[in-house]
């Protein structure tokens, strides 16, 4: 029975949760860690605001964070009317849609890893480099990033976790489509509503093996380039 | 080269406002934890902004709040030797050298080397900081410094976090090489071995503020201050009132003083460092102090008394011990006569202090 249901599964599922995944993490990483370097230079009380703002989607329920993004990007709204006018650009009930869902959901583990590890990085090395005279930017590369890369590295898989199981706020802003919108976790919920407690098993078992390859993978990328790695025993 | 600083910054608890010039290129600035000299040298360096005041160097001049000049740390050229030395962890040691060097990469390589060898870090090029020892991180620290050729070099405390043994090897290891450096050369610390042995103008400071500045042999054979007195290691201090220009009353000591010396007017303190005292066996002298030995400290190369005078006028409780210092070649004649009743205050020795 399990052969007939692996023969017979629609795999799409998987491809648009990887996709998905891949893309919001894409998106999370480089706007987190840029983020995260534009807070470190704020004053302190900015500082807080902007990181309570930046924090919300993750304290917020899924569902409530979708009806907000159905709210802005909704085609009866100035820029969902806006985005398909000028663009052609649908993002409700799209594979768009599902990037955004996850992005936003995603964010702000990206960015609080990130900025935790960059306030770690010893501010005398920063000023050690000012000193010697080398530009800011070279700083952030060659300086910060090397010793905020554990930090980062965490961080990059937090958010890929957490993009590729998103729930909530996807099946509000981007419905669940087979084929199109329809990704892992919608897919779980649906056929557990059947009562095809198979289907979703092996979906489940799916989702497992890519997290823990996931961890393990970006956790070998994390420890190369430390000669030595911190074991509690002897 | 002229060094000319002023600076006023609001820090927590207290304000750093200071102001000194020197034509000296080695500069020395002494002062407890916390008193603003670390704030100071980075305000030089450009890493920390007063909020008003003027630095120059030599005819540069890296800031000046009313002219609105902030000069970014990248261009003033000051070279910052760190307390940690901020190597940077993941680069080895040619690359923590040669990280902001500009030009081409052949020339650049060729300046890398050339600090390698100057400094002794040949066979450590490929290593990480983290795999040196203390002075060839220190070493590495300063070729990285120099071989950006700097203006001035800033030194922070470099020896805070090192044992004694290590710390007098790479002070000197430190003096023998900068001796060819042409710039000038500011120590912060709060040691005054260290100050001592480098410096030839020395700032003192006390909560933010300059309390004295001058040539510093000057300063430790005549302090003037008692801040001054006490940083460079004067351990016993008494008030005093003066009776007339050659005789005061020194209560903490329970004694009056005979100087053939003029005591200056201002005269608010007396101090008289622990290594000074003349031991008196026998007939009081002129100028003796009647002590009882309350503790004893035997060190590897001397002994340390600490001792309550005599007739004191205030005997309170947390009235401070007076430190006497005998260094080992003067003990066997203590062992063999026995503890002296009398201290005697060497006229050139007492320090006339200010407030």
């Amino acid at each position: 029975m399990l052969n007939e249901i692996l023969i017979n599964l629609d795999w799409s599922p998987l491809f648009i949760s990887l996709k998905t995944g891949i893309a919001a993490t894409g998106i999370c990483f480089f706007a987190g860690i840029y983020t995260a370097g534009r807070v470190m230079r704020m004053s302190k009380k900015k500082r807080e605001f902007v990181d309570g703002l930046l924090t919300l989607p993750m304290v917020l329920p899924p569902t409530a964070a979708g009806f907000f993004l159905l709210l802005i990007f909704s085609r009866r709204r100035p820029l969902g009317i806006f985005l398909f006018d000028e663009f052609h650009i649908k993002v409700v009930q799209t594979w768009l849609g599902c990037v955004i869902a996850a992005t936003v959901i995603a964010f702000p583990l990206m960015y609080r890893n990130a900025r935790a590890a960059f306030e770690q990085v010893d501010m005398n090395l920063i000023h050690a480099g000012r000193t010697l005279g080398m530009p800011e930017y070279k700083i952030f590369w060659k300086i910060v990033m090397p010793e905020a890369r554990p930090g980062i590295a965490s961080g990059t898989v937090l958010t890929f976790a957490r993009a590729l199981g998103e729930y909530g706020a996807t099946s509000m802003l981007a419905g669940n489509i087979p084929g199109k919108t329809g990704t892992i976790s919608q897919k779980i919920a649906m056929v557990i509503q059947d009562g095809d407690y198979i289907t979703a098993g092996v979906w489940a078992a799916v989702v497992l093996l890519i997290a823990f390859a996931s961890l393990y993978f970006i956790d070998l990328l994390a420890g190369s380039g430390r000669r030595q790695t911190k074991r509690w025993q002897r | 080269m002229a060094v000319y600083v002023e600076i006023r910054k609001n820090m927590d608890g207290f304000s750093l406002n200071l102001q000194f010039q020197s034509n000296s290129k080695r500069i020395g600035i002494l002062g407890a934890s916390g008193c603003g000299k670390s704030m100071t040298l980075k305000s030089i360096a450009g890493i920390e902004t007063p909020e008003k005041g003027q630095i120059q160097i030599g005819d540069r001049i890296l800031f000046d709040s009313g002219e609105k000049i902030n000069i970014k740390p990248q261009k003033r050229n000051a070279g910052y030797l760190f307390q940690n030395y901020a190597l940077f962890p993941t680069m080895t040691v040619e690359q923590n050298i040669g990280v902001g060097l500009r030009g081409r990469w052949k020339e650049k390589k060729e300046r890398v080397q050339e600090m390698i060898g100057k400094f002794g870090l040949s066979g450590l090029e490929g290593r990480l900081p983290g795999e040196l020892s203390g002075g060839q991180q220190q070493r590495t620290a300063l070729a990285r410094i120099m071989a950006y050729e700097p203006e001035i070099i800033l030194l922070d405390e470099p020896y805070a976090a090192l044992d004694m043994f290590l710390r007098d090897r790479l002070q000197q290891e430190l003096l023998d090489m900068l001796r060819d450096y042409e710039g000038t050369v500011i120590l912060v610390s709060h040691n005054r071995d260290e100050i001592y042995r480098f410096s030839d103008d020395l700032l003192i400071m006390e909560k933010g503020q300059a309390a004295c500045f001058g040539k510093s042999k000057d300063i430790f054979s005549n302090p003037k201050k008692k801040v001054a007195a006490g940083l460079t290691g004067c351990k016993n201090f008494s008030k005093v009132r003066r009776i007339d220009d050659h005789r005061l009353e020194a209560a903490d000591f329970g004694i009056v003083l005979c100087t053939e010396r003029k005591i200056p007017e201002n005269t608010a303190y007396i101090g008289f460092r622990a290594h000074e005292f003349e031991p008196v066996w026998g007939m009081r002298e002129k100028n003796c102090m009647k002590v009882q030995v309350e503790s004893a400290a035997q060190l590897p190369f001397e002994k340390q008394y600490f001792l309550r005078p005599e007739g004191a006028v205030s005997q309170k409780e947390d009235q401070e011990q007076i430190c006497w210092f005998v260094q080992r070649d003067r003990q066997r004649e203590i062992e063999k006569r026995g503890l002296p009743p009398y201290l005697k205050f060497t006229e050139e020795h007492i320090l006339f202090l200010e407030e």
